[in-house]
């Protein structure tokens, strides 16, 4: 017990000057060692603890192989033979009980977290439900409870924890939120998964797919929202209003023929394409074209962003089945009023 | 002619080391042009489709036609003379196997002329790499040319296993065996446990998306993640048949550049068998994230973790080796200390990942890149490097530059670091892997940039060993038998390159190290076990080359079986598998030429033993 207590006493600072080190790392609302949840958390600790062993493994190591590479080099007319060692009963032993020790060492609250994070919320009533449905290359994102289905930002509150049911339409993809939680692959039915995680602070939080899943894998982002509990009340009933559809009512009949035979807006149009209900407020366009936000640097208005993804979205997740809108006869300013029309449909709940 | 005939495991060895370098080279060059795509954020040096095809291709270059077949060169040239033994066992199926590999490499990179080189990841999962997602035929190429080469790294594993079980000179008990024979012998049996899996797997994912069937199809009763445990089941014990070698190698250049004998050799023995069987048995660390359940995750990751433990055991026997000894830096020994560091760098990295939780954040990402390259290229590439250095003079009669050596070193060493330690913080930082590109303003930039330069000096690493190796073949054939002076095992006691039949007369074993033991006792050369006679020798051939042309040709018939060529000829040709059978009848033709002609070789009488190296 004594022993244990001065093992861990030499660890303790390390762990403090590496956690400090670590955290130094990477964008709040991105990075694994700025956990933003206690899912998050508990991996991160976990990964620490490990950080911690196996820096005193690498120091010991190192120190061992650094004093021999030294004291041990040949030096010019050292020309003797020195005594051939066989081994040392003793000596091996130690090195195979101090790795033994260091494994349970890791193993015990290994095992435990992962029984803590196994717990299936899927019949929690106090849970928000969210099944996602991952397709190439977007994700979808359904609430059963409210009979909400959205894509690309995933809306949160932020007082409750959240179960997931994953699947995928068609390959396999991964649904990773590094500040919320690891990831958890999306597999076709049969072998669905589940996992949970909450967000205790109101953020936006990068979400990526994380499985090699065809040529714009890379441009599969998504984001994840956390709001109060009353936005999110509000995001719900503003999702359930009738759909707004262009003023323009001839833009409004090609919105409906081009657009509405895929996507839906409100209680229009089909469910093969991204739900498109107040996509100007979204965090991006397409996922991947951010937009302008307050308190951040980066983005384009999304204005912008929508025309860029309308004249040309093979430019910008190359490989995705949406079909140009110039290939299905639009103009360009109709295009044009098209983006303004979308880039200007945004949900009132902040 | 010579080349495509021989079946000397020498010749063949060096066939290995030119095939596998030229296919390390070409992995190589996808690395850099990975890396320069990388080197900025949202840059478009490639495609989105040529990136795929590029880290595709690269991981499965490298495993299967870089470092695999350069472990088999090595391992060719090596093990019979560290056995006293005068060929393998099966000298006509060793050349069968180059040449199966042979032809499986080029079939698979044939792909980047013939339309479109595969494209799911090397671990091509399901149903990505289904026909429905994956529509040009650059996966068929990886199946059918993985199939063929598998096939060649199989029944030289079968060999090698023969060979060591029967071939030993007398006296060479098993717990005399150098430690590169060793983990020869336990790779080879993990190459014939191993590879049947992945064989099986190719066929399977041949059959769904040539003969359209269904086994992971889900709409037709199928599973892509059986794909997965298929692939694992076989990918986990392949990283053990890619490092044992290379741990046998630093047992072998340690203590002889540290005038020691191993320390704790039996340990050492055992923690090999111990890690060839853990290796079994943690396939499912791979797949922690696609949802197996708690259960599972559980013990997958206590049987990973407890693979530290033997893989510890070594790391501090070749410690312990040189404490004490009189350790000289040659060129071969500074890849051999500088894969210590290294390695203990992928395995600490290693025992994090089996941490299932800790994983769902690490899978996929930076962080497993990182950590894989360490153990590969830290861990084998530089164990490759070392035997290079060490074996060359005993390959060729020529000893590599040690000044270019010890170049090659520090500039492969560094640009290492650099390129891998920093992605262990990408991936951290949220990096995942086999992204083409990345926005900017994540805090990527600067550490991919960094990764890239290490890239490029790791090119340059390289660049200088090739140098090294055209400099050395100009130089004169004079290396002695005994080059490092301090050679243990009994390679070093025969002519660098060694004759035709290897020994003269088969030495007489009678200890660990037996050429060091005998040296002790003030012998310049081994006891000889059997007076001179004469050498039974096998007849060169050109059937194995033939056959495997032919395994070629029905691989190409296969996969282009339902093609329209827009011509009626080609068409009916590969339509109606009229391809696939000839290439067939051309290797069981030759199958059946070899099992009715009896040919019994021919011998080389004592007064036509010269003691010089037979290639010059």
């Amino acid at each position: 017990m004594m022993k244990q207590w001065q093992v861990a006493k030499r660890i303790l600072p390390l762990l403090a000057v590496f956690s400090l080190l670590l955290s130094a790392c990477g964008r709040e609302d991105l990075s694994v060692m700025k956990p933003q949840g206690p899912v998050a958390q508990g991996q991160y600790d976990l990964m620490k603890l490990s950080i911690a062993i196996m820096i005193v493994v690498l120091i010991i190591v190192f120190a061992i192989a650094a004093y021999v590479l030294i004291r041990f080099r040949r030096r010019s007319g050292q020309n003797d033979i020195p005594e051939q060692v066989e081994g040392s009963f003793k000596l091996e032993v130690i090195w195979t009980a101090i790795p033994l020790l260091l494994v349970i060492v890791l193993a015990v609250p290994t095992v435990k977290e992962i029984f803590a994070q196994g717990a299936d919320l899927s019949n929690d009533p106090n849970a928000v439900q969210v099944k996602v449905t991952s397709h190439q290359y977007w994700w979808e994102f359904t609430y059963p409870q409210y009979d909400v289905t959205t894509a690309q930002d995933l809306i949160i509150p932020t007082d409750k924890k959240i179960a997931f049911e994953l699947k995928t339409a068609d390959v396999i993809h991964s649904f990773w939120v590094p500040s919320l939680a690891g990831k958890m692959d999306t597999n076709p039915d049969g072998t669905l998964n589940k996992f949970s995680f909450s967000a205790p602070n109101e953020g936006v939080y990068r979400g990526k797919c994380a499985e090699l899943c065809g040529r714009s894998h890379a441009y599969m982002e998504f984001k994840v929202k956390a709001v109060s509990p009353e936005a999110f009340d509000r995001w719900v009933a503003e999702m359930k209003a009738p759909a707004v559809l262009p003023e323009d009512t001839q833009l409004a009949e090609k919105f409906k023929t081009n657009c509405l035979s895929c996507h839906a807006v409100g209680d229009q149009g089909g469910p093969v394409a991204p739900n498109l209900t107040g996509i100007g407020g979204k965090e991006s366009v397409a996922g991947i074209l951010l937009n302008q936000r307050e308190g951040q640097e980066e983005g384009k208005p999304v204005l912008d962003n929508m025309k860029e993804w309308l004249h040309d979205p093979q430019s910008v997740k190359p490989g995705n089945t949406m079909p140009s809108p110039k290939d299905l006869g639009l103009t360009d300013e109709e295009i044009d009023g098209i983006a303004e029309y979308l880039a200007n449909y945004k949900l009132d709940y902040e | 002619m010579d080349w495509i005939t021989t079946v000397d495991h020498k010749k063949i060895a060096v066939l290995y080391l030119a095939a596998g370098g030229l296919f390390f080279g070409i992995g190589g060059i996808e690395a850099i042009l990975i890396r320069i795509q990388l080197m900025k954020p949202m840059n478009d040096f490639v495609s989105a489709q040529v990136f795929n095809e590029l880290i595709t291709m690269h991981g499965t270059t490298m495993i299967f036609l870089g470092v695999m077949p350069i472990i088999f060169a090595i391992m060719n040239a090596v093990v019979p003379l560290q056995i006293g033994a005068r060929d393998v066992a099966f000298p006509f199926v060793n050349a069968l196997g180059f040449w199966t590999f042979l032809f499986g490499g080029l079939l698979l990179n044939l792909s980047w002329i013939m339309g479109g080189a595969p494209d799911a990841g090397w671990t091509s999962y399901t149903p990505l790499s289904g026909s429905e997602y994956s529509g040009t035929h650059g996966v068929d190429f990886y199946t059918i040319g993985l199939q063929i080469a598998g096939l060649g790294t199989l029944i030289g594993g079968i060999n090698f296993l023969a060979t060591i079980i029967t071939m030993r000179a007398p006296g060479m008990s098993y717990m005399r065996m150098p430690m590169f024979t060793w983990t020869t012998f336990i790779t080879s049996a993990i190459i014939l446990f191993a590879f049947p899996a992945i064989t099986v797997g190719l066929v399977l994912l041949t059959f769904d998306r040539i003969l359209d069937a269904n086994f992971f199809d889900v709409a037709g009763g199928g599973n892509p993640v059986l794909w997965q445990h298929i692939f694992w089941i076989f990918g986990h014990p392949e990283v053990y048949i890619l490092i044992l070698p290379a741990f046998g190698i630093i047992s072998e250049v340690i203590p002889t550049f540290a005038r020691k004998r191993l320390f704790g050799y039996s340990s050492m023995v055992f923690a090999t068998i111990l890690i060839a069987f853990l290796g079994f048995m943690v396939w499912a660390h791979h797949m922690f994230t696609t949802g197996l359940g708690t259960i599972a995750n559980a013990l997958f990751s206590i049987s990973t973790m407890l693979i530290a433990v033997p893989t510890g055991i070594k790391i501090f026997n070749w410690l312990f080796t040189m404490w004490g000894g009189r350790i000289r830096f040659t060129a071969a020994n500074l890849f051999a200390v500088g894969f210590i560091p290294t390695f203990v760098m992928g395995g600490v990295t290693g025992v994090m990942l089996a941490s299932a939780p800790a994983d769902f954040q690490f899978h996929d990402t930076y962080f497993v890149v990182a950590h894989f390259h360490y153990v590969i290229v830290g861990g084998l590439v530089l164990g490759i490097f070392s035997g290079l250095h060490y074996w060359w003079p005993k390959m060729f009669g020529r000893i590599l530059s040690e000044s270019l050596g010890k170049w090659t070193f520090w500039t492969f060493m560094i640009g290492f670091q650099l390129t891998f330690f920093v992605q262990h913080f990408l991936g951290l930082m949220g990096m995942q892997r086999r992204i083409v590109s990345y926005l900017p303003n994540q805090d990527f930039d600067l550490l991919n940039l960094v990764s890239t330069i290490g890239a490029f000096l790791m090119g340059v690493g390289v660049i200088i060993f090739l140098v090294n190796i055209v400099i050395t073949t100009k130089k004169p054939v004079n290396a002695p038998n005994d080059p490092w002076e301090d050679g243990r095992t009994l390679e070093w006691t025969i002519p660098s390159p060694p004759p035709e039949y290897n020994f003269k007369q088969t030495p007489l074993v009678r200890g660990i190290d037996a050429y060091w033991k005998e040296k002790m006792a003030g012998n310049t050369e081994m006891t000889p076990a059997e007076p001179v006679g004469s050498i039974h020798m096998p007849s060169a051939t050109p059937l194995p080359f033939v056959m495997s042309v032919g395994i070629f040709i029905a691989g190409l018939g296969l996969m282009f079986s339902k093609d329209d060529f827009g011509n009626a000829f080609m068409n009916g040709l590969f339509n109606n598998y009229i391809v696939l059978i000839i290439g067939l009848v051309i290797t069981f033709g030759a199958m059946m030429l070899r099992s009715l002609y009896d040919d019994h070789g021919w011998h080389i009488e004592p007064e036509d033993q010269d003691e010089k190296g037979a290639r010059k």
